[in-house]
């Protein structure tokens, strides 16, 4: 079994505390900067297996993320940041019902 | 209406009758399949549900401990603190197969066993709030990583989902109904065939008749 890594990217104050657990931990303020680390971390070979992105920067991100949204590799999570839960990854999950149901039936 | 031009062939027919009994069989299977994915689907997504409200509670939890944290302390000693991680992990990927579809299965692995280890820092000079946030976050990491495996399983099914239905649709409602006109054409213009020859061969008998004996009908 190959050994793979797991990425956080987020806001300094969202996602410093994944540091303490052993994650690598890329820091992010803005979109921009995150869209660059994103393209990296997905680049970088089968290095990363889950990507954790906080849901703020998750926004501007979203033709990134659903690129590898059917690949089964990496896995990206949408985690909510230190501000709270914006709905961004309930609606993520809806949106993959409606894709395979055809409808919302949640 | 039959779109494409067919040979109206003995062997054409033969040979469609053959395509369509292929295409009734497909259709049964990817009929079955899409609703055994889609039984699965479903059980994924209620797990999905409950696992992502729950960390996002958890973390939510985790991350205002830590805004307490470095309210307590100052930025300086917060970064210092967190510098330089005692504790490593490593994720061991391995596929498993439903209904085809290769889904992660994900074991974690960390480098130093002891929970306590999750602490980078000295007590000293650090706040009891941070020891709070951290030990809170490694509660919810492992629902995290969870929730990474399910809902990954989850997208990556709901791709297939899609792609069985647009197969079994696309069986459904445009290959075999084009292959029954087709036979039908093809039957329709045999018989006509048929019919012409017969009307053809009575012809010429009478035809004959009237050569040989010289009556009219």
């Amino acid at each position: 079994m190959a050994k793979y890594k797991i990425a956080v990217i987020g806001g300094r104050e969202s996602v410093m505390g994944f540091k303490a657990l052993g994650l690598d931990v890329f820091t992010a303020e803005d979109p921009n900067e995150a869209r660059q680390t994103f393209r990296e971390l997905v680049r970088e070979g089968e290095e990363y297996a889950i990507i954790y992105i906080t849901e703020c920067l998750s926004v501007n991100l979203k033709a990134e993320i659903d690129k590898v949204k059917d690949k089964p590799f990496p896995a990206v999570i949408l985690i909510p940041d230190k501000e709270g839960s914006i709905g961004l990854g309930m609606a993520a999950l809806k949106s993959a019902v409606e894709r395979a149901v055809g409808a919302d039936i949640l | 209406m039959a779109s494409k031009h067919v040979n109206p062939t003995r062997m054409e027919m033969k040979r469609i009758k053959a395509r369509l009994k292929t295409a009734r069989r497909g259709h049964r299977l990817l009929k079955d399949k899409r609703d055994e994915l889609m039984r699965q689907f479903m059980e994924i997504v209620h797990e999905n549900r409950v696992l992502r409200e729950r960390v996002e509670k958890g973390l939510s939890e985790a991350m205002a401990a830590l805004s307490t944290a470095s309210a307590v302390m100052s930025p300086e000693m917060l970064e210092q603190a967190l510098l330089y991680p005692k504790q490593s992990v490593e994720l061991g990927v391995s596929y498993k197969n439903v209904m085809s579809v290769h889904v992660p299965v994900y074991e974690f692995k960390t480098k130093n066993n002891d929970p306590s280890e999750i602490y980078p820092y000295g007590f000293a000079m650090t706040s009891g709030e941070l020891d709070d946030a951290l030990s809170a976050l490694s509660g919810v990491f492992t629902d995290m990583l969870e929730l990474a495996r399910i809902e990954k399983t989850m997208q990556l099914l709901a791709q297939e989902i899609e792609k069985t239905r647009r197969r079994v649709n696309a069986l459904e409602y445009i290959m075999i109904p084009e292959m029954e006109q087709n036979i039908r054409f093809i039957t329709m213009k045999l018989d006509e065939n048929e019919r012409g020859n017969i009307i053809r061969l009575m012809k010429v008998k009478d035809m004959i008749l009237q050569q040989a004996h010289g009556y009219e009908i």
